[in-house]
């Protein structure tokens, strides 16, 4: 095991360079850092601070004060807050995870078996889609409309379907899955709220985690079928020698090589949901709230109430900061050094 | 009982490929169909008020109509000026270079009626675009919510990926600190896009924000760089960069750390110096997840809203929107088929280019 997961580097920078890296790495640093060191010290500003001009160094140049956490975490926004916070944290995971449960299977299958969806059976349960719906707006019950079209779609199945034989393959079907994802969100919500309106499921976390599984798979599927296709095809062919089902390949030899990937891929969609806004604005009433819509309530008529705003973003990132320190470890060389040579 | 778990296992395993694949695709077709038809259904209707609710009127393509024609299309497309001489010039080069693919084409013996059909709807949709482009960004004339958006797409995406690029190599060398780097550099991504428009309206504000003593060395402080529209536009960029360069990192990163060693090993032993082994293998080894990445955050860079909206609100005038932040200007003000047409204007460009894309470059380096 150890040989697994030994790590090899194979330039050693010179002084030098080292510096030079340092150089670049820290400007960087500074880029990324300072607009959040800003939002610290806004967070400890009183409003006149923030009106009167810059001020850069609490305790120096301004009397930094708890005024707003105070209000935040148990003034009159802490009911909120923690409703909210709640929310989020039992819809950004959960959603996450299903996800990468989902789109890693279905990317596997896209790279390893070969499909061939008919093209005739495509288009008839489009047309009977099309019908359902258009007889769900003339009035029809929608359990009727449904039944009718599931019968009318079987239908031509066994025999317009039948007929038709050409077929999409699989790059037809990765790329179905990624266009899903190019119709901009503003066309997208009257549509799914009216869909979760009558689901009854609206203000509930379940239509929150189905809405953004759904927006998540595509990235899923592409990102990890890139990654399991770095993998050698050998190892699997070994494992399927020796009598392993295709179930048992996947999970203990295709993952365990793949978690760098799956790992970034996680903290992707995970940050995704953890920061959806538009969606979440019209699925969610008061039980369902989700942090990102407190930040942009704090833009009341009296203009943004930076100070407040300041802290909830804050608020927001810190759990996802402490799930990537724990995580990067695993985004690491070495996995594949060795496994081949065995 | 024993045979029966046997052939329940057969069974299981003969229909793996369906199980890996259907859930996926199921939850992704319940939420994704029924957008698209009602969004196509609204834009070609007009809503409006009646008196006891509201209805729909279906009105045919008059809303592409007016994007396109009528009297969003200044607003849309922008401001036509006749072409300036550099401006002729890129337009005439596309246009030969086009008509060279297609002689090439008709030459290569894959030659076929709906192949050239094909061709020439992109190309003619490609030669429109261009137009747009050469008649308002090229002539000094005004560009639309379609020009702007395109020209976020390409700087941004060039710019992260060049940028993720960079640090995803620099923070896979062995040096002390680099777990701590890799962690910062993430940050900007998990910050809620419209908190970090918020942060950069702070940070962009000439009298109150952290940058006001070189606004004021420079006497630029009655001048608010963001009224300048190429200083707007900027500034929602810069935005974009800082916010979504992480993302490129991340994923790179995890393609370099996954990459195989036993050829950049041999390549050692037969005494490749770093630039080539660089250039030969690894960037190789990254091209498919380099490619995947490009296409997913065209995509998404495409819908670009939050920034533009909170920091400058799409001005000055339009000069920072982009078309779903046109969209969603039109849908708040209950535009509802204007908003939808957009949307699904937004959706055919897209799709093209991004079929485009996948043929040109995508086969041909991932699946090569």
């Amino acid at each position: 095991m150890s040989t697994l997961f030994q790590r090899k580097s194979l330039f050693t920078p010179s002084v030098a360079e080292r510096t030079l890296i340092y150089l670049a790495l820290g400007g960087w640093s500074i880029v990324v850092l300072f607009p959040l060191y800003w939002l610290l010290i806004t967070s400890l500003k009183l409003p006149i601070d923030v009106f009167n001009g810059p001020y850069y160094l609490p305790g120096i140049d301004f009397k930094p004060s708890l005024d707003a956490w105070q209000y935040v975490l148990v003034g009159d926004l802490a009911n909120d807050t923690l409703r909210n916070y709640v929310s989020t944290v039992i819809v950004a995971p959960t959603s996450a995870g299903l996800a990468l449960l989902l789109g890693m299977s279905a990317a596997y299958g896209l790279l390893r078996f070969q499909y061939r969806p008919r093209l005739g059976g495509i288009l008839s349960f489009i047309g009977c889609l099309v019908l359902a719906i258009f007889a769900i707006t003339l009035g029809v019950p929608w359990e009727i409309a449904v039944a009718a079209a599931v019968v009318l779609f079987i239908i031509l199945l066994q025999t317009i379907g039948r007929r038709f034989q050409r077929s999409l393959a699989n790059r037809d079907i990765a790329f179905w899955l990624i266009s899903q994802r190019i119709l901009p969100p503003v066309a997208v919500v009257i549509p799914i709220y009216v869909l979760f309106q009558r689901l009854g499921l609206l203000d509930t976390y379940l239509a929150l985690i189905i809405s953004y599984l759904a927006t998540n798979l595509p990235i899923v599927v592409w990102l990890m079928r890139d990654y399991f296709q770095s993998i050698p095809l050998e190892l699997e062919e070994c494992a399927s020698i020796d009598g392993a089902s295709r179930y048992r390949i996947f999970w203990s030899i295709v993952l365990p090589l793949a978690v760098p990937g799956l790992v970034a891929t996680f903290l992707f969609v995970l940050v995704f949901a953890w920061n959806e806004y538009l969606l979440a604005l019209f699925l969610s009433g008061a039980k369902s709230q989700t942090m990102p819509l407190t930040v942009a309530a704090q833009n009341s008529t009296r203009g943004p109430e930076w100070w407040y705003m300041s802290v909830l973003i804050l608020l927001m990132i810190i759990p996802v900061i402490a799930m990537a320190i724990v995580l990067e470890r695993y985004i690491a060389r070495g996995l594949l050094v060795g496994a081949i040579k065995g | 009982m024993h045979s029966r778990l046997q052939r329940l296992s057969s069974t299981m395993e003969r229909i793996a490929g369906h199980v890996f694949i259907w859930p996926a695709v199921l939850i992704v077709l319940f939420l994704a169909i029924f957008p698209l038809i009602i969004s196509l259904y609204l834009s070609l209707s007009r809503f409006q008020f009646v008196p006891g609710g509201f209805q729909f009127t279906f009105v045919g393509l008059a809303n592409y109509n007016k994007l396109l024609f009528g009297s969003e299309r200044n607003h849309f497309l922008g401001q036509m000026m006749g072409p300036s001489l550099a401006g002729a010039l890129v337009f005439g080069a596309v246009l030969v270079f086009m008509a060279w693919r297609l002689v090439r084409y008709g030459q290569s013996g894959r030659f076929s009626a709906g192949g050239l059909f094909q061709r020439l709807v992109v190309d003619a949709i490609f030669g429109l675009l261009l137009w747009v482009v050469v008649r308002t960004l090229l002539s000094g004339g005004f560009p639309g919510t379609l020009v702007v958006t395109l020209v976020y797409v390409f700087v941004d995406i060039a710019v992260q990926y060049c940028l993720g690029l960079a640090l995803a190599l620099l923070v896979t060398q062995r040096l002390a600190g680099r777990r701590f780097f890799r962690v910062v550099f993430l940050l900007p991504m998990m910050i809620t896009p419209v908190g970090v428009a918020y942060i950069f309206r702070m940070l962009t504000d000439t009298t109150k924000g952290p940058f006001y003593p070189i606004w004021s060395l420079l006497g630029l402080l009655n001048f608010s760089w963001v009224n300048i529209p190429w200083g707007a536009r900027a500034a929602v960029m810069i935005g974009d960069i800082w916010q979504w360069t992480p993302f490129m990192f991340i994923v790179l990163l995890a393609a370099l750390e996954g990459q195989s060693m036993e050829l950049i090993e041999a390549a050692l032993v037969d005494g490749a110096n770093r630039w080539q082994t660089f250039w030969r293998i690894t960037l190789p080894q990254v091209m498919p997840v380099t490619t995947t990445l490009i296409l997913i955050r065209m995509i998404e860079a495409f819908k670009i809203v939050d920034l533009p909206n909170v920091l400058t609100s799409g001005g000055p005038g339009t000069a920072t929107e982009s078309m779903t932040l046109q969209a969603y200007i039109a849908w708040r003000t209950l535009d509802l088929g204007g908003s939808a047409a957009i949307a699904y204007l937004l959706l055919f460009l897209v799709t093209l280019i991004a079929v485009m894309y996948i043929n040109v470059v995508r086969r041909r380096v991932a699946e090569a």
